[in-house]
């Protein structure tokens, strides 16, 4: 099927989407870790538009965006397991559901972590009204895309991970056990999925990586008022 | 068994008009309900309660919301003429271009029709613009989606009738010929295409609503 490479970060949850995809799909790829402080000619060719990982590169030809990518997977290597339904109906709202989630859900929570005081407590509202909505997707359901693992759960995948360093670096409690009992049980299901669990980076590095932005977003903030 | 094809939009709307564009290709029968932005109807809000935004699509009862998304589905469930490439890799980068007029393109144009032509802000909406005007360039098509109109064209509308309508409105230059022949000479085929000369609303209401800005 052609020769395959992932630019991607250790840290960013878009790469990490393609990283399981790949893994999930049985692809065989290479890896190139990007410096975003001193980004790669071969980056800049790639994506001129953004500049941003993840690429990927199949027979030399370079797709972005994760959830373009994520797509593209799924339909080019079309014979293991589908990661979107079939029936145009579901897979229109799977995708809406993405844009949800890359739209309002990663903004309002990036928005409560980055900030402080009052303004962090202005945004914590809306991040838990999103996370409410999250939660409703989930009742009946074993994961986002259904009884089994598919498409959405690779979208939301970051919130089993991600949100926690968020959390504990933001210095905010959003995840609920009583509020949010539905993404809790998700988050042990995801979790428990081989792929998953060998792919998170490492948890240390994470909080002080995140740590160091939120630090460095706040400053900036400051000096801009 | 005929399809009930219903689509709660606003007319004037650049989102709004891209599943109108999109049904009349594909020669689909729908009812169009104008909807009143300052007084959503309870449908409306029914259909998509977690944006509560048009246009939204009802098909057969089932609701579909984003404009973008919608335009996939309709892609999907009615064949005839394609909206969206059979290739993997060219689905993908039109995809990736649509992606680009939502995030990109179609916010810095709007930053400087606010500002009401401030050069910086122009400055910027140039920088987005030329990587449409390249692409138009380096493929030598007649539209993004090469021959015929495809996702791009539909999204890109409103740089094609949005652009010039606010430019009169405002008595600002946004997209000036020698800057970006190409995405000039694109935007006259593909108004004048007919599905999408029927989708579109007309020219004036579109600079009615920039007056009031």
């Amino acid at each position: 099927m052609g020769e395959v490479k992932l630019f991607r970060t250790w840290s960013s949850p878009y790469a990490l989407r393609i990283v399981w995809a790949l893994k999930l799909k049985g692809i065989v790829y290479e890896t190139i870790y990007e410096d975003l402080a001193n980004k790669s000619s071969l980056l800049l060719e790639y994506n001129p538009v953004h500049k941003k990982v993840p690429v990927l590169l199949h027979n030399r030809t370079p797709i972005c965006e994760s959830l373009v990518i994520l797509e593209y997977i799924d339909e080019t290597w079309n014979t293991t397991a589908r990661f979107l339904p079939e029936d145009p109906l579901a897979r229109a709202t799977a995708r809406f559901w993405a844009k949800f989630n890359d739209d309002r859900v990663v903004t309002s929570i990036f928005r409560a972590y980055v900030t402080q005081g009052a303004e962090q407590e202005e945004a914590i509202g809306p991040a838990l009204e999103n996370l409410d909505i999250v939660e409703k997707q989930l009742i009946g359901k074993n994961f986002f895309s259904g009884e089994s693992f598919g498409f959405l759960d690779l979208v939301f995948g970051w919130i089993a991970k991600y949100l926690g360093i968020l959390e504990e670096t933001g210095g905010i409690k959003l995840l609920d056990e009583d509020r949010f009992p539905h993404i809790l049980a998700w988050k042990d299901k995801f979790c428990d999925i081989p792929v998953i669990k060998e792919s998170w980076p490492d948890r240390e590095k994470l909080i002080t990586k995140f740590q160091l932005m939120r630090e460095h977003f706040i400053s900036t903030a400051a000096g801009s008022s | 068994m005929s399809d009930i094809v219903k689509l709660y939009a606003f007319r004037g709307s650049p989102y709004s008009c891209r599943p109108e564009i999109a049904l009349k290709l594909k020669g689909v029968k729908y009812e169009f309900i104008q909807e009143d932005l300052k007084n959503k109807s309870a449908d409306l809000i029914k259909y998509n309660p977690v944006n509560k935004k048009v246009p939204v699509l009802v098909h057969n009862g089932n609701p579909i919301s984003e404009s973008v998304v919608i335009l996939e589905y309709i892609d999907e469930v009615w064949k005839g003429v394609p909206i969206l490439p059979q290739d993997a890799y060219e689905k993908a980068q039109a995809r990736f271009w649509a992606r680009f007029v939502d995030d990109k393109c179609i916010p810095a144009v709007f930053k400087a029709m606010v500002s009401r032509g401030e050069e910086q802000a122009v400055a910027e909406a140039h920088v987005q613009m030329q990587f449409l005007e390249n692409e138009l360039k380096a493929e030598g098509k007649k539209f993004f989606g090469g021959d015929n109109v495809g996702l791009v064209d539909i999204c890109a509308s409103y740089m094609a009738l949005w652009v010039g309508a606010a430019e009169e409105a405002l008595g600002i230059k946004l997209m000036p010929k020698d800057k970006f022949p190409k995405l000039i000479e694109w935007s006259d085929n593909y108004i004048n295409c007919p599905a999408v000369k029927d989708g579109l609303p007309p020219r004036e209401t579109v600079v009615g609503i920039y007056k009031t800005l």
